[in-house]
């Protein structure tokens, strides 16, 4: 079965899906695979682990929120504003992060969202601990959408799920995305050939932060609300789990991944606490036994299996 | 020989995937200087490693004073009284020279004093005071012979303890070498340095392709010469 | 009384104490982690919640045993330490061979576990704990409660004592020695899987100190250590891990320059530390006292 397939079978899905599941449900889906898929650009193709993608994700949702409900932006526009604010952010992160390599790139990632969750806390326009409340739907596209319908507002967001998640693929199966593989297997000889691997580096960490935040954008536009909760540390390690249960490096792991711990969060919400101790327990078992992720996995075995089959 | 200390049979060793060592047999006697020579890739160090245990993994039999050690963790194969003298020599760059002398833990009573090997190298305790990867190339090695003599271990494994030093320093080991041959210890050495290793040396063991294909004694080496120098490719 | 730039000294130096005694837990539980690191090679993300656990501990010891705080400050270190251990044998020394990544990962995990499992049993309110030595005195430009400046030179004598027994002793030197070459130091004899057995609890149980001391200042509670360590991450990336008395220095330095914000400009101190790192990162990327491992 080619990606191509996958792909298919993985879009008829989600068309029908609004018909069969609550359409809020997937739209926060959506917003989460779209997150975990920008993350996963990073870290299964340029090798590097950001351990504080919240602070894209939940900053351009705070960014997104204000211009709609203050600055009375329509949608998309804001979404716009939300990724570019993101994406700022990540230049500046990732010009610093990069300087090191390694554990304490993540380290350093992780420090910085921390700083940034301390300026939501504390910043004017992001109503602190309540949060940004009551974000409007207002028409996108000069009134053609009215979203403020479930049903319309999920063909949207998977409409710009889609668009982010062909970005994504796009990227890797460029040049580009070649010479970041290159640099992840062995940055030396990258370098030695002639590559500039920090701005290789960089630019891959800037759109993984745009299209992070685009997804933060788009989660305050669905739920109508930016909280604090999405630039915390826990959302961070929330979207590496994503990335780790489905298959760090493979193209539907993410998009897996992420489906998969929202709807266990959904189910779990009522337990409180144990939703984080599950998600530790999947940590440690996803650490010690199944490194490959359930998408890489798959893989493996249908590889394996193929290559049986044609003997 | 009657009961050899050290008896190697059998010996496999692998890194990772790759096989390196296919039976490596051979034995050292209480007492003796033996050598392992070879060209480079045949397999002598990781014969070294295999002993201590530090590769990947190994089977076969390491019999050492009538002890099987094959299985042990190097830990415990130290404390049997094998210490060991790594080629690259292992000079610890956070430890000082007094520091890396002593590090190495008494395993056995019988060791060499640090007077004695301060008296042996003059240098190191010089230098003693500084920081371990300071010292020069030759003195770096003299620290790294030194500090196992002072464990009490009766065999000594040195990895080519000449590489790319001057000759005079070259001379003042092989003096060094013989010294400890008469205190007792027995040696097992890995050389490139055939002319060295000549000098010294009671046997010597030809390593080829990871397999111990010929020995010679100290008396035949003037009538083997041709064969050695074919083996060595010298 | 005098005045330094329009601020009252009462203020000043009470920040400041405050700042020493962050400080104090910064050097004490970036210290740990530099140790447990280098031998390791895992950055323990469990820290934080080793602290929380130490804090816990104590307050669990006094309440339910009826254990005075003085003999916590042993007990619950050592209690800690021994958790370390399961933690040790059973888990972190399966990933050794991985990338450093895999650690950093499965000590979140476990930080996630055991920091939920607190909040299960006891909520994230806070519990008092009773301050063991009541009382002060006042200098005249500042009021000195008597427990805090006992934090302050306490964890210094700690902080300072393991310097010396890092960088003096001869079992300093084997873990030195095995932080460069663990294979070499093991094939001398010595048993280094015990060793980092041995070390990674040493390191859990600074946190867990570090956790005693601040329970009669800090409300104990379940989540105290998960900003904190967030916090000691861009600690020793400022201070780089090559360095015991790097550790140290910057611990102190960092919590110094907390509490002077705290005094100048309050809304910045939770993110002056961060904002050092950054600086640190474009002038000195491997950190203050770093070494490039």
């Amino acid at each position: 079965m080619s990606t191509r397939n996958v792909g298919f079978l993985l879009l008829a899905v989600a068309l029908v899906a609004p018909w069969v599941a609550y359409p809020v449900f997937l739209m926060t889906a959506l917003c989460f695979a779209l997150f975990a898929c920008a993350f996963n650009l990073l870290i299964g193709y340029a090798g590097l682990m950001s351990f504080g993608h919240a602070m894209f994700f939940g900053l351009a949702g705070y960014v997104c929120g204000h211009a709609i409900k203050v600055w009375g932006w329509p949608p998309e526009l804001a979404m716009l504003g939300g990724a570019l604010a993101a994406g700022a952010l990540g230049v500046v992160t990732g010009a610093l992060a990069i300087r090191r390599q390694g554990i304490y790139f993540a380290m350093i990632t992780l420090a910085f969202s921390q700083m940034v969750y301390f300026f939501c806390l504390q910043a004017p326009f992001t109503g602190g601990e309540d949060g940004l409340q009551g974000i409007p739907r207002s028409p996108m596209l000069g009134g053609l959408l009215p979203v403020h319908n479930d049903m319309v507002l999920y063909y949207v967001v998977l409409a710009i799920f889609l668009f982010g998640f062909g970005a994504i693929y796009r990227i890797i199966h460029s040049p580009f995305g070649q010479v970041l593989k290159a640099i992840r297997e062995n940055e030396q000889r990258a370098v030695s050939l002639g590559y500039n691997a920090d701005r290789y580096k960089l630019v891959a960490f800037i759109l993984s932060a745009t299209l992070a935040g685009l997804a933060g954008s788009l989660k305050a536009v669905v739920m109508q609300f930016a909280t604090l909760t999405d630039v915390t540390a826990a959302m961070s390690g929330e979207v590496v789990l994503m990335a780790l249960v489905g298959g760090i490096g493979t193209i539907f792991g993410p998009v897996v991944g992420a489906v998969i711990i929202i709807t266990m969060q959904n189910y779990l919400a009522a337990t409180g606490e144990w939703v984080l101790v599950i998600q530790g327990v999947i940590f440690v078992a996803i650490v010690l036994a199944f490194r490959k992720g359930i998408v890489g996995e798959i893989a493996d075995r249908w590889r394996a299996y193929s290559a049986g089959s044609r003997k | 020989m009657a009961d050899p200390l050290l008896k190697v049979s059998g010996l496999n060793a692998w890194y990772g995937e790759s096989h390196i060592l296919h039976g490596v047999d051979f034995e050292v006697g209480k007492g003796e200087l033996v050598t392992l020579l070879g060209r480079n890739g045949a397999g002598k160090t990781t014969t070294l490693k295999a002993i201590m245990g530090i590769v990947g993994k190994r089977t076969g039999q390491i019999r050492f004073e009538g002890q099987e050690l094959a299985g042990s963790t190097s830990d415990i194969i130290a404390r049997a009284g094998i210490a060991y003298c790594p080629e690259e020599r292992g000079i610890f760059s956070s430890l000082n020279v007094e520091e890396n002398l002593m590090l190495p833990p008494v395993v056995k009573p019988g060791g060499v004093t640090v007077e004695e090997i301060y008296t042996l190298f003059p240098n190191l305790l010089e230098r003693r005071r500084s920081q371990g990867t300071k010292l020069s190339g030759g003195e770096q090695q003299m620290l790294a012979i030194g500090r196992i003599l002072r464990t009490g271990a009766s065999m000594l494994l040195l990895d080519e303890p000449t590489e790319g030093l001057a000759p005079v320093i070259v001379q003042r080991i092989g003096e060094v070498i013989r010294q400890l041959k008469t205190r007792g210890f027995t040696v097992l050495l890995v050389e490139q340095n055939f002319r060295f290793a000549a000098t010294i040396a009671d046997r010597h063991y030809i390593v080829e392709d990871g397999r111990v294909v010929d020995m010679v004694v100290a008396a035949d080496v003037e009538r083997s010469i041709d064969k050695l120098h074919d083996y060595l490719g010298v | 009384m005098f005045e330094l730039i329009g601020i009252p000294p009462q203020a000043l130096f009470g920040q400041l104490l405050l700042g020493l005694i962050n400080g104090a837990f910064y050097a004490m539980l970036s210290l740990g982690l530099a140790v447990i690191f280098g031998l390791l090679n895992v950055i323990n993300f469990t820290h934080g919640a080793q602290y929380m656990m130490g804090a816990f501990a104590a307050w669990l010891l006094l309440t339910v045993l009826g254990i005075p705080f003085w003999a916590a400050l042993v007990l619950a270190p050592i209690i800690v330490g021994f958790t370390g251990v399961l933690i040790e044998r059973l888990l972190l020394r399966r990933i050794y061979h991985l990338d450093h990544l895999y650690g950093f990962l499965l000590t979140f995990g476990l930080a996630l576990i055991i920091e939920g499992v607190f909040r299960w049993k006891w909520g994230s309110s806070g519990q008092p704990y009773d301050n063991p030595i009541p009382g002060g005195v006042n200098l005249g430009f500042m009021f000195l409660p008597y427990y805090r400046g006992w934090v302050v030179i306490a964890s210094l004598v700690i902080c300072l004592a393991t310097w010396y027994a890092i960088e003096r002793t001869r079992l300093g030197a084997y873990l030195r020695a095995a932080t460069e070459n663990p294979t070499l130091v093991r094939a001398f004899g010595i048993n280094v899987p015990r060793m980092i057995t041995l070390t990674y609890a040493f390191g859990v149980g600074l946190a867990a100190l570090a956790g005693v001391l601040a329970a009669p200042i800090q409300q104990v509670s379940a989540l105290m250590g998960t900003n904190l360590v967030l916090v000691v991450f861009a600690v020793v990336v400022i201070g780089g891990m090559g360095s015991i008395m790097g550790s140290i220095l910057t611990g102190f330095g960092l919590g110094l320059i907390e509490g002077l914000t705290k005094v100048a400009y309050p809304p910045a101190s939770n993110i002056v530390i961060f904002v050092v790192m950054a600086l640190v990162l474009l002038v000195k990327p491997a950190g203050l006292f770093g070494r490039t491992k």
